[in-house]
């Protein structure tokens, strides 16, 4: 069970206190939008082995969604930030950056 | 014939005699025995049966390793199947029956299957079982039935409690041997916070047995005076008999404590269950000895080395006056030594290698023991117990027999595996080690926590450090990388001296003779709970199986309660030679979590009975119970379905319910209903792209239904939207979407819309609503009092505020009925004073209570759709003819996008309809509508489906509604329903709205 600290209240939330929301930064695609932007945008998600961002949701704290930057293959923890950004904070992504030189980037 | 030694056993109690019994025969033991070495000590033999083939089954290790000896234990209420005897504590009164056998474990049927193993090959239900098909319902399954199966399920209700308990520590040291005592001393020393796990009731593991000198003394002098050391430092917590059955993400381990196995019914919980929050874990959890593989191994009285060593110094137990030592290392000699000093005759220590001339071979041979190298068990005999075994050379076939030797027991050593189980658990990476031919934890690839560091270090024998004089420094060295890990640079350690006899390097054997031929090989068992031999594995290598985990599948080698603790390495050995493979080539199969199993009971701890999940109940629950009431679970809610008159069948109180609403008026407790507030100076906006139709156009004081989609344009939601203020909208969600819906709200505007100024509020409980339904209904409301409910002034889809009867109330107008309805939310401190009040209004009115099946027959005779009933995940709003809730205005909502894709905008496909039975019978519920011809997989092609039916008390017969390709242009047709008795059903089809299609009722 991972250990997630949660940006807003600042608490090391267990799992069992988070709700997960799958892949962060996906861009919202409407009414309008081509089919081939619509069908990534709903159903096409990355599955790396390695540095991932995820939304999660402090659902039984303050409630809050949140996105954390992890590693999927050995559960390090890079980062925990607020959601109301379109890509990771610049110090984040340096951080894993260095920690990781072979990383291609969050996008 | 095994029996209790007069004199020695460092663990029992001689002045404390125990009494229990085993398949009804009174014995007795004494204290500190386990169930196994007081049934050893009393010549019992026999414990159990195999799995396939029923073979004769003896105890064959001593601790949790123990594949054969397994029992049902107690009685009754608690009974407990497949516990393993030689971890059970024996305690007065221990009730224990063995398993898999029919009549007796004596004279067992099953042990038929024996007489023709060689038609049970590897893979046989795969092979045998597939043809013909109908050969496998009537046939073969009974029959495996019968004979498969571990013990017996539990009948009776657990007469046990179980809790949880949450800890948190610096360091988990697992284990309580040398290692992990030491372990624990350094790190206490250190200051850390550390908890110490041992799995047996017993500090010190198998040092004191071992006749090991720590600090010039006896172990057991070390042992004790650490333990007191340890008690004496606050920071460190000591547990015994807590199994640390599994290790989780970052640091995360559970565990299990057996409080009261050993002292049923004294009160106490049974088992507690340790939830671990660890910085960093040592493992010293020690290692297994592993079988060896030759003809007739597990026949009773072959058990392993050290357990046999076990059951002499510890238990004072005999397995016999005449025990033959086989092994290929030097570790096996010590119980030669331990037979010997207690008085017992070993005819020989079968060596398989070239040259014993250690030290504890020449201590051994001092003692007066020959010992035969280059060589090997050719055979084991007997049947129920062993009666003697033939002597050959290692490097031949078997069948020069040079020697036979009668002998009562056999003690057996391939070598020691380390426990690696929970190293492994959360992806730590092991390493062959070609010197012990075993495999190790690689502390260059550990587990990795939060931070990216390794959180698992294994110390002692479980890391691969076999010779006891290794233990102590091995562990120190592990438990100051787990301190410097966890931030605690300075660590003094004192490392005492061990003192053993030195051993000279094992070779690696796995099947004994080297060349045994395949009437041998049959006869070697490597899984002896799952009859899983030599010849199985090579079997699956010859066809074809080369992943570990697919022969593991295929063969079910290490797929028991033991969970392969004996024979993986050896399975895999056989394998890997099979396939001409080196063993870390060919690898092993995955550790999973628990380490022994752990029953359910203490996993669920306090969460049973009523405390299984935690009940919401409205403001009125007290009122239904009281009433007759029969509940229908909706998420954590209960809700009334409906209320009984006395001996009243439920089916006639629901008929009585809708007519009493239909011809004067009802009562429903509508409080589980959602309310969401939803305010802001961006509300309606918002609002607009969460429902399919427009919100933000709707005028304060007034309602309007509203359907919500997710993104792929499915419908998940409904329900009545109210504009409070300008700022201000309530959105009614449904009983079980609440939370859900909710939550739905929050991602977006966290997530997607955070500029957006909106504040949402789940006020759910906040309120009680109750729905006052029927021609009398605004009779009722007047005779109260406090708003103007008059048709003229308060009309269909409105609401007002203010107070009814002196309690504060907001009345919506709106129905579900297709009746007149006012559904009037008051605070939920107010909730029951307003149900009594509008009780005891109504009285003259002949005002009904009524459930949630009346509500859905009603809703259903209106044709409104339930979510849930109508939609399923894969309908959207247009297959319910719902086009009239979905805005052509706005440019984007949540859906929108989804619906336009082809599949959904297809004009073909299923849509609502009303479906009326030819002879007015109710349709069953699901049932699928039969087209010509049959699909690919021969079935009957499919063109609709029911998704609600109900019998009609107010029409008098059954109605349904239905998904139907195309139907809404087929109205009239006749389509066929088969039911699950062969016969069919014949329904036509028809307008979904079967009562008041004007809607004259509700608009009075
Ligand atoms: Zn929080």
């Amino acid at each position: 069970m991972l250990i997630l600290e949660c940006p807003y209240c600042g608490v090391k939330a267990e799992e069992s206190e988070l709700a997960a929301g799958g892949e962060a930064h996906l861009k919202r695609f409407g009414a309008g939008s081509t089919d081939e932007d619509f069908e990534g945008y709903l159903f096409a998600r990355k599955n790396p082995k390695g540095v991932h961002f995820e939304r999660w949701r402090h659902a039984y704290g303050c409630g809050k969604w949140f996105l954390a930057a992890r590693c999927t293959a050995t559960l390090e923890v890079f980062g925990t930030y607020p959601a109301q950004t379109a890509e990771p904070p610049a110090d984040l992504v340096a951080k894993i950056k260095q920690k990781r030189p072979e990383w291609e980037g969050y996008k | 014939m095994s029996t209790r030694l007069s004199s020695g056993g460092r663990l029992i109690d001689r002045a404390r005699t125990v009494e229990y019994s085993f398949n009804g025969k009174r014995l007795r033991g004494f204290k500190g025995d386990t169930l196994a070495s007081a049934l050893l000590a009393s010549d019992q033999m026999l414990v159990g049966r195999s799995f396939k083939y029923h073979r004769p089954r003896g105890i064959v290790a001593s601790g949790a390793e123990e594949p054969n000896a397994l029992v049902g234990l107690g009685t009754g209420a608690r009974f407990e199947p497949n516990q393993r005897m030689t971890t059970t504590e024996l305690f007065d009164g221990l009730s224990s029956a063995s398993q898999n056998h029919w009549p007796s474990l004596e004279y067992d049927v099953g042990v038929l299957n024996n007489a023709v193993a060689k038609f049970l090959p590897a893979g046989f239900y795969y092979k045998t079982f597939i043809h013909p098909r109908a050969a496998w319902k009537h046939v073969f399954e009974p029959v495996i039935r019968q004979s498969a199966g571990l013990g017996r399920v539990p009948k009776e209700r657990d007469a046990d409690r179980y809790e949880y308990f949450y800890a948190h520590c610096d360091l988990l040291v697992v284990g309580g041997g040398i290692a992990g005592l030491q372990a624990a001393l350094v790190a206490g020393a250190a200051g850390a916070r550390v908890l110490v796990l041992e799995q047996t009731a017993h500090w010190g593991g198998r040092a004191p047995v071992d006749g090991v000198e720590i600090d010039g003394k006896p172990a057991e002098a070390w042992i004790k005076a650490s333990v007191q050391a340890l008690e004496k430092m606050s920071n460190v917590m000591l547990r015994r008999r807590t199994m640390a059955s599994g290790v989780y993400d970052h640091g995360y381990v559970l565990a299990d404590e057996k409080v009261a196995d050993h002292t049923p019914g004294d009160g106490r919980p049974r088992h507690r269950l340790w939830r671990i929050r660890a910085g960093r874990i040592v493992t010293a959890t020690g290692a297994i000895e592993r079988p060896l593989a030759f003809a007739g191994n597990d026949i009773p009285g072959v058990m392993l080395a050290s357990a046999v060593r076990d059951y002499v110094v510890n238990w004072a137990v005999s397995p016999g006056d005449r025990t033959v030592v086989v092994t290929n290392n030097d570790d096996a000699y010590r119980t030669a030594l331990a037979l010997k000093a207690a008085g017992l005759q070993v005819p020989a220590v079968v060596d398989a290698r070239d040259r014993a001339d250690g030290a504890l071979p020449q201590a051994a041979r001092a003692a007066g023991i020959r010992v035969l190298t280059g060589s090997a068990i050719a055979k084991a005999h007997g049947g129920k117990r062993l009666s003697g075994v033939a002597i050959c050379a290692q490097g031949g076939e078997g069948n020069a027999v040079t020697e036979e030797i009668p002998c009562e027991a056999v003690a057996m050593s391939g070598g020691w595996s380390p426990v690696v189980h929970l190293y492994s658990h959360c992806g730590g990476k092991l390493s062959w080690d070609e010197a012990h031919a075993m495999f190790r934890p690689d502390a260059a690839r550990p587990p990795t926590g939060a931070d990216g560091t390794g959180f698992v270090f294994a110390a002692g024998a479980a890391n691969g450090a076999l010779y006891v004089q290794d233990v102590l420094g091995d562990a120190t060295k592990a438990t100051i990388a787990a301190l410097q890990a966890a931030g605690v640079a300075e660590v003094e350690t004192v490392v005492p001296a061990v003192k053993a006899e030195v051993e000279a390097p094992m070779i690696p054997i796995w099947v004994m003779p080297q060349g045994a031929g395949p009437d041998l090989r049959m006869k070697m068992w490597l899984d002896y709970q799952n009859d899983v031999k030599v010849s199985d594995v090579q079997l699956a290598a010859r066809e074809g199986y080369e992943s570990v985990e697919h022969t593991k599948r295929y063969t079910t080698l290490g797929m028991a309660t033991d969970q392969g603790k004996l024979s993986n390495i050896n399975g895999l050995a056989v394998l890997s030679n099979a396939l001409n493979a080196p063993i870390p080539e060919v690898g092993t199969t995955t550790f999973r979590p628990p380490y022994t199993p752990v029953t359910i009971g203490a996993l669920a701890g306090e969460a049973r009975g009523e405390i299984f999940q935690p009940l919401r109940r409205t403001a009125i629950h007290d009122w239904h119970e009281a009433h007759g009431v029969e509940w229908e679970p909706v998420g954590h809610w209960r809700r009334p379905y409906c209320y009984k008159n006395g001996a009243e069948i439920a089916s006639a109180a629901v008929n009585r319910e809708v007519l009493a609403v239909r011809e004067r008026v009802g009562l429903l407790d509508a409080s589980t209903l959602g309310k969401i507030l939803v305010k802001g100076p961006d509300a309606g906006r918002f609002l607009d792209m969460l429902y399919t139709n427009m919100m933000s156009n709707l005028k304060p004081g007034k309602c309007r239904y509203g359907l919500m989609c997710s993104e792929n344009g499915f419908l998940m939601d409904d329900g009545v939207v109210a504009r409070i203020d300008e700022e201000t909208w309530l959105c009614h969600t449904t009983s079980g979407g609440a939370d859900r819906i909710h939550g739905w709200m929050e991602d977006w505007l966290q997530c997607e819309w955070w500029d957006w100024k909106v504040y949402t509020a789940n006020l759910t409980e906040q309120y009680t609503q109750i729905a006052v339904v029927g021609p009398k209904a605004r009779a009722v409301l007047e005779k109260l009092g406090g708003i103007e409910v008059s048709g003229e002034e308060f009309k269909f889809m409105e609401w007002r505020e203010g107070t009814l009867g002196g309690l504060p109330a907001r009345i919506f107008r709106i129905s579900f009925s297709g009746e007149l309805s006012y559904e009037i939310a008051t605070p939920a401190g107010h909730g029951r004073a307003l149900w009594d009040a509008l009780l005891k209004a109504g009285e003259e009115f002949g005002i009904t209570p009524y459930g949630t099946e009346a509500l859905h027959v009603m809703r259903a005779e209106k044709g409104f759709i339930m979510i849930g009933d109508e939609s399923d995940g894969t309908v959207i709003p247009q297959d319910l003819n719902l086009n009239w809730a979905i805005s052509k205005k706005k440019e984007d909502f949540l859906g929108k996008r989804g619906q336009e894709r082809s599949y959904l905008a297809d004009p073909g496909r299923w849509k609502l309809v009303g479906l009326e039975t030819l002879d007015g019978t109710v349709l069953p519920d699901g049932a699928y509508a039969v087209a010509d011809g049959f699909n690919a997989n021969g079935q009957r092609n499919t063109q609709g489906r029911i998704t609600s039916t109900y019998w009609s008390p107010t029409l008098r017969k059954g109605i349904a509604m239905a998904l139907v390709h195309r139907g809404p242009e087929r109205m009239g047709e006749v389509l066929e329903f088969p039911k699950p008795d062969g016969s069919s059903v014949k329904a036509k089809i028809c307008d979904p709205v079967f009562y008041d299609k004007d809607g004259e009722k509700q608009n009075v």
